[in-house]
């Protein structure tokens, strides 16, 4: 701290120091730049990786992408839009319909389902997709009933499918649209919809009518992250046969050994993600939202009737079952027969390596999003909001982009900046190099801080701009500032960032199998190796292990939902 | 800080702008601190073997195995194969990889064609491994064989109706009675590198075409095999190693192998292999590693997975010997063929819209 | 039993141990305007959501201009209930215009009398050109008429307004609660207040009702709650009010003040001064003495105490200037009575209620 007046005190001891306009004006002016520079690098550092593999695009092989045009381009591009048609549209329909179910009636089990229905969250699609093609595959026991019972050529849905990819995705990933809507049912629409119900509009018409069109920010915000998610899969609709751009970006890479072609490919990818994002936008619509309902308002539930209720307890526990209670009672079942059997689960001696590889990397990663989201949203408050804001929405963009174009993009910086480091000779031998903890754990933070982001930002925007007027004419520099009162208040919006991204680290596959250090196997690793042979008794263990520490921060996440509760 | 008179500047700009800075990287570098930490630990003593490894299956033991019979480490990184041949070519000189291992001849060509590996002069690999299993120029050698045949179910279709050919699984007949892997997998890749190699592309896209409209297709030769026992269809086409781990678990297991193109160019052989990297910490260690693997290791290298070993001295497990034998044609590996025709492959499957 | 507008009869509503509305009694006649008075957390909001049907009652009746909507059994949903409601935040649907949102209740409606309907209410409450704004563009005395407009649009039986000034700055609220008032007048829509503000009470209520702890302490016509307060809780919680023990004195009763009269009834009694009952004079030999001024505008209002320790207000003209420490002569005001209330609280000091309410 500089003592600015110090001169003025002196000579008048008597006198508090007098801040002098003009140098506190530039002190203000420096201290906005250093933000900014923060914030900057921040976008910089996400950028860079991803800017030097889509760069390949000013120079396309133009063969290639004839040739893919020609060919598998076009279905590829229809089944992505469908698949994530699907996946948004059932995510939507499932994650609102349950929060308001939840919210609005009352029906036996409602409380404990409220929280259950998060579970799912917690089983990374690629485990519920081997687990239901292999139960309810050709040869699975469910398919091998059916024609017992019904003969040979007895119809049975094709699981391997479009719809079936569809099911599985929709149901790992609608908790992300279930959470914001419950929670906006909670805080924000119950004034309203009474209100709509006092002029005559019946519940579901007010539903429909009032509250709906005013959860559509919070539906839109986690609809966009379900897009992301089914976007840049490539391991879950696998299993299903499906054919999606992010597929055919690791085809053409695996296949062709054309790595530009594949970054191009890549980029297609990207451009969806971002028509996704601006669709978001649009939907969010020119109306505002904010404090709409009051203060104390929320859905006053119902009592559902002697059938309706009972009917609601099943769809709510047959949602939970299918995306959580099914497939991990049958893993359970899985690894209680491989340890019964001779036949060993491979590295099973490693499994503990494996466990604190995957949880080590997961807090590494929610460490750093989070202290780099708190750091660059702040930013956005004390010094140039337009160039923040914009720097911010980079920094974000990662989440948009698939773990393998991520992946590549490390890659290639990191090389580029050994090689420029070692050219100065300041090499800094094992920390800096590919396949090093460093690099994945950067490549982690790039895919994964956009949550986080638009996490602790929401929560940021809760804290009025006067609050934070009142602390500076206090006398507060803007550190002080957020320490003292903008991480305070904006505590719950960090947590529930921390479980989010921690959520994702801890499932991200594709990642960790192209930048991990040479023995630092993850658990989704350990799985995707198994899985991918069929060697699903023996990736029981492992995929359990995944949903039981991921249940960890959805039990974060159920708490804080249950927090006020819903009366 | 000193007292300064406020009627002049407190610093000059450079200062100022120079602590913005600092205090920018400040902020991140307390972010990032942790990470340096972390990759710093690890060193690096000269007697650890590191391995990029396609093969992941069981791959494990061998490595175990050369442990106990050498006492050095071996570090292991299994992935795709693609993937890892990418990630050595962008470490450059950074990569910790001293040996790289794959599963498919196409990648092994391909790494060899980037420079990834380095010519080896080893009279004991020269030895151990025929001439048309490895390189030319002795950057790689095959280690292990695996077959891509036609399978069946003999309790729908009798071994005589089976057809010898890929190419005759493409005709009408076999609608709905086909059921094959998915276009992405490297071993289909390289079984259609193989048909462009020998009937050309014209011909093999009819073919293509043909599977596309009859089969159906799956993720994996596990699942395709397993569907198939349970009447999904009659035929299909697998690596024989995937049908040995079947019969392992159930003896009974109802779907049986039908080698080949035997009274053509022979069934379709690719290899799993591997080479020294060009940028080794230890070439001589990785050398010795791979001489092993062609000798005393093949045993333990071939015989968890079920595969035909490379070294003609040394002979399969007995499963193998006795549900398959190993008196049956091969179709000639070329991998600088299927490094190049590989691309076709997918652009052909691409093509007839095949899995 | 017909006739009014509405009917509350014996209605009961508790939350888990806490009893949030406990047997409450109140009927409005039509056209008349209630108010319902209390510290926060008494259930009167809670009454109120009963009424509107948010929620259902445990016990009792609730009628609407005769139609039983609650009989602690059946419940009739509030779409059919044919009212009017208007919240603090004013609950404006934020994805509707203006106009769309007093539309929302007029979807029964053709299309031009909707469009007529709506027009008409808009310029009621002032704002004829502002159809096509969203709410987030209003400022908040306009969202507070829209919400109005809305609520009157459908030409309900009942109107309900929850804390409906809370949210405006005090200027716009008197002015904004005048044209309610006149509103709800010209159009003779029986409506039910719910404030926290004792003179927003007495200034819209044809009556008042005052809630504490569940219950209707006092309900009557604003003077009659405001000078006849029954208990002392009444009589803190209307107004500025000191509290007086009584000597009981053969048939009379007396206080350091004056006599006053004892309404019959048992229990422990205390007599109300309000300031404007008590005035005084400044004397040598005075009994009491000023401890206290605090100007007001119109009046100033002295502090004093007296002789037996006692602190009585006295509000005078601002012509009057006397000066702290001065003694005095403490008297009623002539014409003015002191009554009596149940001193439920024989603790110094007033006791606000802190019934717990889930709302």
């Amino acid at each position: 701290m500089t003592a600015p007046a110090a001169v003025d005190a002196s000579r008048d001891a008597d006198l508090p120091p007098a801040r002098v306009g003009s140098d506190h004006h530039r002190r203000t002016a420096l201290g906005r730049l250093g933000w900014a520079t923060t914030a900057v690098i921040a976008a910089a550092l996400v950028v860079i990786p991803i800017g030097m593999l889509a760069s390949s695009i000013l120079t396309p092989s133009t063969d290639v992408w004839r040739e893919q045009w020609q060919t598998r381009l076009p279905g590829e591009i229809v089944d992505t839009l469908v698949l994530v048609t699907g996946v948004g549209f059932c995510s939507i329909v499932l994650g609102t319909g349950l929060a308001w179910l939840v919210a609005a009636y009352r029906f036996p089990g409602r409380r404990v389902l409220g929280w259950a229905l998060v579970l799912p969250l917690a089983v990374p699609g690629y485990i519920l997709g081997f687990v239901t093609t292999s139960v309810f595959g050709f040869a699975g026991p469910v398919q091998t009933w059916w024609r017992d019972q019904f003969g040979r050529d007895a119809w049975f849905p094709d699981i391997r499918s479009m719809p079936g990819a569809v099911a599985i995705l929709s149901l790992t990933l609608y908790p992300y649209v279930y959470l914001p809507a419950r929670a906006a049912l909670r805080d924000q629409a119950g004034g309203a919809y009474f209100v709509a119900r006092t002029l005559g509009a019946s519940p579901s018409q007010a539903a429909r009518r009032v509250v709906l069109p005013m959860l559509r920010p919070a539906i839109a915000a986690g609809a966009a992250v379900v897009v992301m998610e089914t976007l840049t899969d490539f391991a879950t609709v696998q299993y299903f046969g499906i054919d999606t751009v992010s597929v055919g970006v690791f085809r053409i890479w695996r296949g062709t050994y054309d790595r530009d072609a594949a970054a191009e490919l890549a980029t297609l990818v990207l451009v969806l993600a971002l028509l996704a994002i601006g669709l978001e936008r649009v939907l969010r619509g020119r109306a505002r939202y904010g404090a709409a309902g009051g203060q104390d308002a929320g859905i006053v539930p119902r009592r559902l009737g002697r059938w309706r209720g009972p009917a609601a307890t099943v769809v709510a526990t047959s949602v939970v079952l299918a995306g959580f209670g099914a497939p991990t009672l049958q893993l359970a079942v899985w690894a209680i027969r491989e340890a019964r059997g001779d036949r060993g689960t491979p590295l099973l001696d490693r499994y503990l390596d494996f466990l604190t590889n995957s949880l080590t990397l997961t807090i590494t990663t929610v460490g750093i999003c989070l202290v780099v989201a708190v750091v660059v949203t702040n930013a956005r408050r004390f010094a140039h909001p337009r160039v923040v804001g914009t720097a911010n929405r980079l920094t974000a963009v990662g989440y948009a982009v698939p773990g393998p174009v991520v992946a590549m993009g490390v890659i290639l910086a990191v090389v580029a900046l050994d090689d420029l480091l070692g050219g100065v000779g300041l090499g800094l031998p094992g920390v800096v190099a590919t396949g090093s903890f460093v690099a994945l754990a950067y490549a982690y933070v790039i895919r994964f801080i956009g949550p986080g982001l638009g996490t602790v930002e929401s929560g940021l925007g809760q804290v009025p701009d006067e609050i934070t007027s009142s602390a500076r004419a206090l006398g507060a520099r803007p550190r002080t500032i957020l320490g003292v009162v903008h991480l305070p208040l904006s505590r719950a919006s960090v947590i529930t960032a921390a479980v989010l991204v921690g959520v994702d680290a801890l499932k991200e596959l594709p990642i960790a199998l192209l930048l991990r250090p040479i023995g630092f196997d993850t658990l989704p690793v350990w799985v995707y190796n198994l899985a991918s042979e069929s060697r699903f008794e023996q990736a029981a263990l492992p995929a359990l292990s995944i949903i039981g520490v991921a249940l960890v921060p959805v039990a974060i996440l159920c708490r804080r939902l249950d927090r006020r509760p819903v009366r | 800080m000193r007292p300064q008179p406020t009627t002049t500047t407190l610093a000059s700009p450079p200062f100022r702008v120079g602590r913005t800075v600092r205090h920018s990287l400040v902020m991140l570098t307390a972010a990032v601190a942790p990470l340096a930490v972390a990759g710093c630990s690890g060193g690096d003593d000269g007697q650890t073997l590191r391995v990029y490894s396609g093969r992941h299956y069981d791959i494990e033991l061998a490595f175990t195995q050369f442990s106990e019979d050498t006492g050095v480490e071996v570090e292991f990184l299994t992935g795709n194969d693609a993937e890892l041949r990418e990630r050595i070519a962008a470490e450059g000189e950074e990569t910790e990889a001293d040996v790289y291992l794959t599963v498919d001849a196409g990648n092994l060509a391909a790494a060899a064609e980037e420079g990834l590996f380095q010519p080896l002069e080893s009279p004991v690999l020269d030895a151990a491994i025929p001439a048309e299993y490895r390189d030319p120029e002795d950057r790689w050698f095959g280690l292990a064989l695996r077959a891509r045949t036609i399978v069946y179910n003999p309790e729908t279709i009798d071994l005589a109706d089976v057809p010898d050919t890929y190419e005759e699984l493409a005709a009408p007949e076999w609608k709905g009675r086909l059921c094959l892997r998915n276009a992405n997998n490297s071993y289909q890749q390289s079984l259609v590198a193989s048909m462009i190699a020998a009937d050309g592309e014209e011909a093999t896209e009819h073919v293509l075409e043909g599977w596309a409209d009859n089969a159906e297709i799956f993720a994996n030769d596990i699942e395709l095999l397993e569907a198939m026992a349970a009447g999904a269809c009659d035929v299909g086409i697998s690596n024989h190693y995937y049908l040995a781990q079947e019969l392992e678990d159930d003896p009974e297991f109802p779907v049986e192998l039908k080698w080949a193109e035997q009274d053509t160019r022979g069934v379709h052989i690719n290899i799993s292999g591997g080479g020294v990297t060009t940028y080794a910490d230890d070439p001589d260690l990785a050398q010795q590693f791979l001489e092993w693997l062609a000798t005393d290791g093949q045993a333990v290298l071939v015989h968890s997975n079920h595969e035909y070993p490379a070294n003609p001295d040394v002979a399969p497990d007995d499963l193998v010997v006795e549900a398959f034998g190993t008196d049956f044609k091969r179709d000639p590996v070329n991998a600088q063929q299927f490094g190049l025709l590989n691309p076709d492959a997918v652009r052909l499957m691409d093509q007839a819209d095949f899995g | 039993m017909t006739g009014s507008a509405l009917a509350i009869d014996h209605v009961t509503k508790a939350f888990g141990a806490t009893v949030a509305v406990d047997d409450v009694e109140v009927t409005l006649a039509d056209a008349e305007l209630l108010a319902l008075v209390g510290p926060s957390g008494c259930g009167k909001s809670t009454l109120l959501r009963l009424v509107a049907g948010l929620l259902a009652a445990d016990r009792g009746t609730i009628r609407i201009g005769g139609t039983t909507v609650d009989d602690g059994t059946r419940v009739v949903d509030p779409e059919r209930r044919h009212i009017g409601l208007v919240f603090q935040e004013h609950a404006l649907f934020p994805h509707l215009t203006v106009a769309q949102n007093v539309a929302f209740g007029l979807r029964s409606l053709g299309r031009s009398e909707r469009d007529g309907r709506c027009s008409h209410w808009l310029d009621l409450v002032g704002l004829g050109s502002y159809g096509r704004r969203y709410p987030h563009e209003l400022s908040g005395g306009e969202r507070q008429r829209v919400a109005l407009a809305r609520a009157l649009a459908p030409a309900p039986r009942l109107m309900l307004l929850d804390e409906p000034f809370a949210s405006l700055d005090p200027n716009l609220r008197a002015q904004i609660r005048g044209d309610v008032v006149e509103l709800l007048r010209a159009t003779g829509t029986p409506a039910v207040f719910v404030t926290h503000d004792q003179v927003e009470a007495l200034a819209t209520g044809d009556r008042v009702a005052v809630m504490r702890a569940g219950r209707i302490e006092q309900l009557g016509d604003p003077t009659e709650v405001f000078h006849r307060p029954r208990t002392r809780f009444v009589a803190g919680f209307m107004g500025d009010a000191s509290f007086l023990p009584i000597a009981r004195d053969g048939g009379g009763a007396m206080t350091e003040l004056g006599p006053l009269d004892v309404p019959d009834g048992n229990g422990e009694r205390v007599a109300v001064a309000r300031p404007d009952d008590v005035t005084f004079e400044p004397a040598d030999a005075g009994t009491a003495e000023i401890v206290g001024a605090e100007f007001r505008g119109p009046v100033r209002v002295y502090t004093l105490r007296l002789a037996s320790g006692a602190i009585v207000h006295s509000a005078r003209s601002h012509l009057v200037r006397a000066e702290l420490g001065t003694r005095v002569d403490a008297a009623l005001v002539a014409g003015h009575r002191l009554v009596a209330v149940v001193d439920e609280h024989t603790a110094t000091g007033l006791d606000f209620d802190t019934c717990s309410d889930p709302d």
